[in-house]
Parts: structure tokens; C-alpha cells; sequence
């Protein structure tokens, strides 16, 4: 029995956070959150994709790594950390599952190796499989898809799409086809982007075992789910590291400020909420890779509300820690703030998901 | 990642199984009032329909088959095996799963016993483990005093060896069970010319002995659970110490994390949010079922969540057991804290959802769970701060946990 990462997960996530550490400094997340940074955003994607990350999810037969969904969690751990300003949620965990499970084989085969050999790159719209806002929505009838999907992951530059409708069929769309229209969202979080996609009589091919079966696209959520869970530990982990490291360094009545009570009692709440939520990510994450739906299902929407509400809490005190520091753009703790605050509602906020977590127990009749 | 135990404990689970199919749903016959309050915080069933076990006869059993005190010797009465922890997670699972009543916890199983173990002499191990063990020898902890309570270490009661004994003055405060207790370990002042910390003793002291007063407090349950205990020239043999002259402070520091870990144990508090799902499910309100109440729904989801969560961190724990040199980080240090403030919590939402009715107490007619719902959720309010208080717990994962500055020391005015 062993409960933790693997050697194997410990170092790619050493690898991943080591890099944003060195690549991704508060400066350059700046330029790029302000549109002047493309070129270190293309430098830092280029580097993370060298550590493989587009090939974890890949079975090996069709040239990728054939890893588990603990392993991305491991990756995810560490951009979440270090805001790395990446498409990987939606390209290179919720794609390569969708397809994996939802293609025939030759779907399989037409697109699963170009993710591993980073050929192709897809983003992915499931917004309204969870719970459509406004008029959202799509249809699908003889291979054309219309209408609007919104808050869709990693569209930026993809060269595919895969989106769903209200009931779980997914779709396979060309992004440059003639009739999609792609409007890029202005979010509170600049470290990844997010889309309103609009079609009008688009090419499509549905994932053939989507057809009628929307158990593919709730096992697509659930990975999803625990990646954005896991996104969120590494922004929350960030958080109170800099808390506690300010706290020690700023000084005021004589004294370093880590040394009032006030202060340290908001620092250990921050920590005794969190230290028990990798636990619990995990845990989802094994589940997932291991065991029968149901309980991994469960386990996946509680680390999503769970983490979600342990992150809101930790954002707040930990800006509190840093006084009006906390509240500059000048120290950029706020890039941590928003990417915790988007992750708690993409994919179902906690109060959905909770509902969620409450049918598959069968509370609700 | 590997939750697997092994195929090697197949026969060992199947065991543990068979026998808690047996005792599914026994309870313990209240042959003794001090036993009262462990069941209901441990989480043992109430209201069940299997079999009646006395209480020391129970305890006998479960030595026996090796479900309890599984790793002490057989010389001191139990059941001599090797530690295993992956066998004690499969007792406490399978004893949890079928609703088997825990062996008895409290201050003389969970502390005494482990310090004699680590400190003891030959002869005080001989003498009170076995009793211990078997439920027969009752212990409290005299610690805390009017003066020293979060600063325990400035404490006063005095002892003094005269003539090879022991001769004890003072006072002691909060001391749980002493009105049941056949004895007390208790921390004394033996050194006054040494140090705060260096000048204390571990002494056990028998409760029979003359010059000792309880007191009863009552407390918010309305229960007698804590005492105060007046010492007027107590005298007991110098043997009765444990540990040297000045070691006391080590001595109860030694298995104080152990109680710590202890106070919420997740296993209990797992057993009661399943208890606290089927009341949601039985109880209604305008013939609604309350679990069909979308506020109360979305409450009880949170909690589970956090219940995951603590459950999951002690998987992580056990696996830091298994696998020495595993880093848990602060897993350890936060379960007082986040396990009590979580038990209290959903204590308390099962008397939200009930609403009036969840005012009720004690013997009324009406009340729901034997009136565990709110003595329980003013019990984990006493554990908030029994234990080491959650402030003093939030100091020690701030300073030792993630090295933050101690509080600068105030000059003591003369
Ligand atoms: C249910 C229950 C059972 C108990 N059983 C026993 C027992 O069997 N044997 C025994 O010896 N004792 C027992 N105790 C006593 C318990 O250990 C003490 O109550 C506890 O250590 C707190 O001490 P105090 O009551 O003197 O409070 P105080 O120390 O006076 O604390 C009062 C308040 O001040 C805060 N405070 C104090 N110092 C600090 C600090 N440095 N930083 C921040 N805040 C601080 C505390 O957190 C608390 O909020 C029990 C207590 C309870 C509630």
C-alpha cells in the first residue's frame, strides 16, 4: 500500500514547476495577461510541451505515454503553482480521453498520435453539458452543427474542436472551418484563455460511441474536474507558500509580522484546510484510473466543491497576509486569486456539483 | 499510488469479516456509567439490534482474537503480536463496516498504557497494563490546573519525598472521569529550584488514597464529564513514579501527539455522517423529507466533502506508517484541529435541520438519537479546547509546522 505521488509523477511535477519557476516569472505572466507576450508565451509552451505533457494521456498504442490521470494531476499540480499560461485541461487531458473512449478506431487512429506527436492541437467545449447559461447550446443534424457554445477550454490557435451538446453527444469540428465564428471571453484570469464559439452549418463528425451514450462525456467531466481540482491545490499550495515567506521578511512594530498571532493563526488555517486536499485530489485521481464509476464519480465532483471552497477562503487570507502588497498588480498575487476563482466555476461550480454529488448518492428524489 | 493491501492479508480480512458478522450491531450493556460517553464519541451504534456484551468481557475478546491491544505483549495482557498497521486498518474498516462496537478507548488505553510501555518499569507494567487493557483499572490525567492550563507547564501541585514516599499538594482542574477512575497519572512539581519544564514528575497516584477531594464540575452537557481534585498531604510510595526526578515533562509529552490523533478519529466521524444522511431521510418538515430540502442538501454535501478529505489525509498517514521516510507534511499536525472543528460542524447541521425539534435533550419523549446531537455537538465545543485548545494548535502548525517566528516573550513585571 502506498497513498502518494509516484517518483515518476514527483519528477515530471518537479520538472514542470522548476521550469514556470525559471520561465514564467510575475513579469512575464504580466506581459502576456497584458497581449504583449506572445512570443514568451510560445517560449514557455514550447518548453512544457518538451517535458511530454501532450503525450501523458495518449495510450501507448497510438504513440503516447499511456499514463494515468494521477500523472496529469501531478502536471496540473504544478501549473496551477506556477499559473503556467498553457492550454492542458482541455488539449491533453480532456480531449485525449473524449477520443480515446468516445472515437471508433479510426478516429482513434486519425487523431490520437498527431496529439502525441503534437501534430494537432484540440480545445474543448462542454460547458453545456454541465449546465448551459443563457441560450447556449448546439445541435447536431446530418453532419452539421449549429449554434453557440460557450467558455470553451484551450480554442486559442487549436486546430480541432471537440464540443458537446446538452445531452452528451460530442462533436468533432475543423476550428478554422467555414461557419465558426471564434470570440475569445475577457475573463477575470489572463493566464489561459477561454471562448464563445459561434457555428453556422459546420462540417462535424460525432464521436461514433457518444451517439446515444452520455456516460463518455460524464467520465470526459470527471477527469476534467479533478484536473482543474488539482490546478487549484497548486494555486492554493502558491498562495500560502507566499504568505508564510512574507509574513517572515515584512516587519512592523519591530517586529517580522509572521510573529503576530492574528498572522499566523491565518497562515495555519490556510494550511490545515489545504494539507488534506491533496490527500483528496488524489485519492480522485486513483479512483478514476482504478476503480468503478461511482465512487470515483462521487470523489470527483467533493475535490472539486471541496478544494474549490478551501481555495476561495485561502485566496482571501492570503492576500490579507500580504496588507496593500496583496492588492497590487505591482506583486501579482491576484494572477493566483482570479485562476482559482475561474477554476471554481468552469466545469460546475461547487453548489452543481454538489447537486450532482447528491443524485449519484441518490439523496435527491 | 497503490490502495491495495495485498493478497497476503486476504485470509487475515477474511477473519476480521467473519467475526464482525458475528457481533454485527452488538452493543456494550451499560454495566458502568464511565462508559457512557466513550461510546457515544467513538461513534458505537446506539440502538441496535444485536448482541449484549459486558464490557470487560468485550474487551477479553477482542485481546484474545488479537482485534485489540494487538501489538503489547502477551506478559502485560495483550495480545502479543507483531505491529501491523495494515491489520489494524483492516479491523477498524471491517469493525466500522458492519457496526461492531469499538474496544474502549480512553485515558488510561490511549495514554497510560503506551507511556508505561515506553517508560515504565518492569513492576508497573506487570501491575496495571493487563488491568488497563480489560477496562478494569480506570485512569484520568491530572494535568491542568486553575493556573495552568494552555501553559501547562507552570503548574503547582507540589511533591515532596518524604521518608520514600511521595506527599502531594495542590489542586488539579478539568481532570475527565476522576469520579470513576481507580487512578490518576499525574504531573507534580517535584523540582521547585529547577526550570519550568524541568521540574516536574510523572507520578501515579491511586484514587482511593486519603487526602484526595473530588469535586464533580458540570458541564455544558449537563453532564459530570471533568472534576476538580484536591490533594491534602496524598501520600504514595516513591515507586510511583515513572520516568526520573524532572523527566515528567517528557514523560507526558512522549504520547501527547498520540492523544491528539486520537480526539477525532475519522472512522467515528465517518459512521456518524452516514447516521446523520438516514436522519435526513427519516425526518421530514411540511412532509418533506429533509434531504429533499435543497439548503440542508447542499450543507450536507460540504461536510461530506471535508469528511473525504480528513479520510483521505488518513489513508496518507497510514501509508507514512508503512513507508518509512514518506513526507506527509503537515498531515499529522492539523487532525486536532481540523478533525474536532469538523465533527462539531456536522454535529451541528443535523440540530440546524431539525430545527425546533433539534432543541431537544436528555429524556424528552420526542428527542431524536437519544439526544447525541446536541450532547455531542457541546461535547466536540469541550474537545475544541480540551487537548491542547485549536489556538494553541494553530501556534504549533504555524511555528514548528511552517516556521514562522515564535511570539517575542513579555518581560514578566516584579
Ligand atoms: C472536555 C474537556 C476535558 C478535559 N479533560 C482534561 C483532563 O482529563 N485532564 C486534564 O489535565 N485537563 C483536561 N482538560 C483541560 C484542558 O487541557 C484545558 O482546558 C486546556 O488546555 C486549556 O486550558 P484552560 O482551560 O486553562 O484555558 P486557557 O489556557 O486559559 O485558555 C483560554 C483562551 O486563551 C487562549 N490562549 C491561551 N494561551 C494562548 C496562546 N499562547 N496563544 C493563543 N491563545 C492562547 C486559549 O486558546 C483559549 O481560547 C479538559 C478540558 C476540556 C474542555
Amino acid at each position: 500500500m502506498y497513498f502518494g505521488l509516484s517518483e515518476e509523477q514527483e519528477s515530471i511535477q518537479d520538472f514542470v514547476k522548476k521550469f514556470l519557476d525559471d520561465n514564467a516569472t510575475v513579469d512575464e505572466i504580466r506581459k502576456i495577461a497584458n497581449g504583449e507576450g506572445e512570443e514568451i508565451e510560445n517560449n514557455i509552451f514550447e518548453g512544457i510541451l518538451n517535458l511530454g505533457i501532450n503525450t501523458l494521456l495518449v495510450p501507448e498504442e497510438h504513440r503516447g505515454l499511456g499514463a494515468g490521470l494521477l500523472h496529469a494531476v501531478a502536471v496540473a499540480q504544478s501549473l496551477g503553482s506556477g499559473i503556467g499560461p498553457i492550454p492542458f485541461v482541455g488539449s491533453y487531458v480532456m480531449a485525449p480521453i473524449a477520443i480515446n473512449l468516445g472515437g471508433s478506431e479510426d478516429q482513434k487512429k486519425n487523431y490520437l498520435p498527431k496529439i502525441a506527436d503534437n501534430a494537432i492541437r484540440f480545445g474543448v467545449g462542454m460547458s453545456e453539458f454541465v449546465g448551459a447559461r443563457e441560450d447556449a447550446g448546439i445541435e447536431f443534424s446530418k453532419n452539421k452543427l449549429n449554434g453557440r457554445s460557450l467558455f470553451v477550454l484551450d480554442a486559442e490557435k487549436s486546430d480541432f474542436l471537440i464540443l458537446s451538446d446538452k445531452s452528451g453527444g460530442l462533436f468533432v469540428i475543423d476550428s478554422n472551418a467555414k461557419g465558426v465564428v471564434m470570440n475569445k471571453l475577457t475573463t477575470v484570469d489572463k493566464t489561459r484563455t477561454f471562448h464563445e464559439i459561434l457555428l453556422k452549418n459546420v462540417d462535424a463528425e460525432i464521436l461514433e460511441k457518444t451517439l446515444d451514450n452520455n456516460e463518455i462525456a460524464k467520465k470526459v467531466i470527471d477527469a476534467g474536474r479533478i484536473i482543474l481540482s488539482a490546478d487549484t491545490l497548486g494555486a492554493s499550495e502558491a498562495m500560502v507558500e507566499k504568505a508564510v515567506t512574507y509574513s517572515k521578511e515584512r516587519k512592523q512594530f519591530n517586529r517580522t509580522i509572521g510573529s503576530f498571532q492574528a498572522v499566523k493563526h491565518m497562515c495555519a488555517e490556510m494550511a490545515a484546510d489545504l494539507e488534506p486536499c491533496y490527500s483528496l485530489v488524489w485519492q480522485a485521481a486513483h479512483s478514476y484510473d482504478t476503480e468503478e464509476i461511482s465512487s470515483s464519480r462521487l470523489l470527483a465532483c467533493q475535490s472539486k466543491s471541496h478544494i474549490s471552497e478551501v481555495a476561495k477562503m485561502i485566496s482571501k487570507k492570503a492576500t490579507e497576509v500580504h496588507g496593500g502588497m496583496g492588492f497590487t498588480d505591482l506583486l501579482g498575487l491576484h494572477y493566483w486569486f482570479k485562476r482559482i476563482g475561474l477554476n471554481r466555476q468552469i466545469l460546475g461550480a461547487p453548489e452543481i456539483v454538489r447537486e450532482e454529488a447528491a443524485e449519484l448518492q441518490g439523496f435527491n428524489q | 499510488m497503490n490502495l491495495e493491501f495485498g493478497s497476503e492479508y486476504d485470509d487475515f480480512t477474511k477473519e476480521v469479516e467473519k467475526f464482525c458478522k458475528e457481533f454485527s450491531g452488538a452493543t456494550i450493556t451499560k454495566d458502568d456509567k464511565k462508559f457512557e460517553m466513550h461510546d457515544a464519541l467513538s461513534g458505537n451504534a446506539s440502538n441496535s439490534s444485536g448482541k449484549s456484551v459486558g464490557r470487560s468481557e468485550w474487551q477479553k475478546i477482542l485481546i484474545e482474537k488479537g482485534f485489540f491491544a494487538r501489538s503489547i505483549p502477551k506478559e502485560y495482557g495483550g495480545f502479543g503480536g507483531e505491529p501491523d498497521i495494515i491489520k489494524s486498518r483492516i479491523i477498524a474498516g471491517a469493525f466500522a463496516k458492519y457496526k461492531v462496537p469499538n474496544a474502549m478507548g480512553g485515558q488510561g488505553i490511549d495514554m497510560l498504557v503506551p507511556t508505561l510501555l515506553e517508560w515504565g518499569t518492569e513492576e508497573q507494567k506487570q501491575q496495571y497494563i493487563e488491568s488497563t487493557l480489560l477496562g478494569k483499572t480506570i485512569w484520568c490525567q491530572g494535568y491542568s490546573e486553575p493556573n495552568a492550563g494552555s501553559d501547562l507547564a507552570s503548574l503547582q501541585t507540589k511533591g515532596e519525598l518524604v521518608d520514600g514516599n511521595w506527599v502531594i499538594n495542590g489542586q488539579k482542574i478539568w481532570t475527565s472521569t476522576a469520579q470513576f477512575s481507580q487512578m490518576m497519572f499525574c504531573l507534580v512539581r517535584t523540582e521547585p529550584q529547577a526550570s519550568k519544564h524541568a521540574g516536574i514528575s510523572f507520578i501515579l497516584i491511586p484514587m482511593d488514597t486519603p487526602g484526595i477531594e473530588i469535586r464533580p464540575l458540570v458541564d455544558m452537557t449537563l453532564k459530570a464529564g471533568f472534576n476538580e481534585v484536591f490533594f491534602d498531604n496524598v501520600t504514595v510510595p516513591e515507586e510511583n513514579i515513572v520516568g526520573k526526578r524532572g523527566e515528567g515533562w517528557s514523560v507526558a509529552n512522549s504520547v501527547l501527539g498520540h492523544e491528539r490523533g486520537s480526539l477525532a478519529n475519522p472512522n467515528a466521524t465517518l459512521n456518524r455522517l452516514n447516521t446523520l444522511i438516514n436522519l435526513m431521510k427519516e425526518e421530514t418538515i411540511d412532509g418533506r423529507r429533509l434531504i429533499d430540502v435543497a439548503s440542508y442538501r447542499d450543507r450536507l454535501l460540504q461536510i461530506q466533502g471535508k469528511v473525504l478529505a480528513v479520510q483521505a489525509n488518513s489513508l496518507r498517514l497510514l501509508s507514512a506508517k508503512i513507508n518509512p521516510g514518506q513526507n506527509v507534511k503537515l498531515g499529522g499536525m492539523i487532525q486536532k484541529l481540523v478533525g474536532t472543528e469538523l465533527r462539531h460542524e456536522l454535529e451541528g447541521l443535523a440540530i440546524d435541520i431539525m430545527g425546533e425539534l433539534g432543541t431537544l435533550y436528555e429524556d424528552d419523549p420526542n428527542v431524536r438519537g437519544g439526544g447525541s446531537w446536541q450532547f455531542t455537538y457541546m461535547y466536540f465545543l469541550g474537545l475544541i479546547i480540551g487537548g491542547g485548545t485549536n489556538q494553541i494548535q494553530k501556534n504549533i502548525i504555524s511555528e514548528r509546522g511552517l516556521g514562522m517566528p515564535r511570539e517575542p516573550k513579555v518581560q514578566v513585571e516584579v
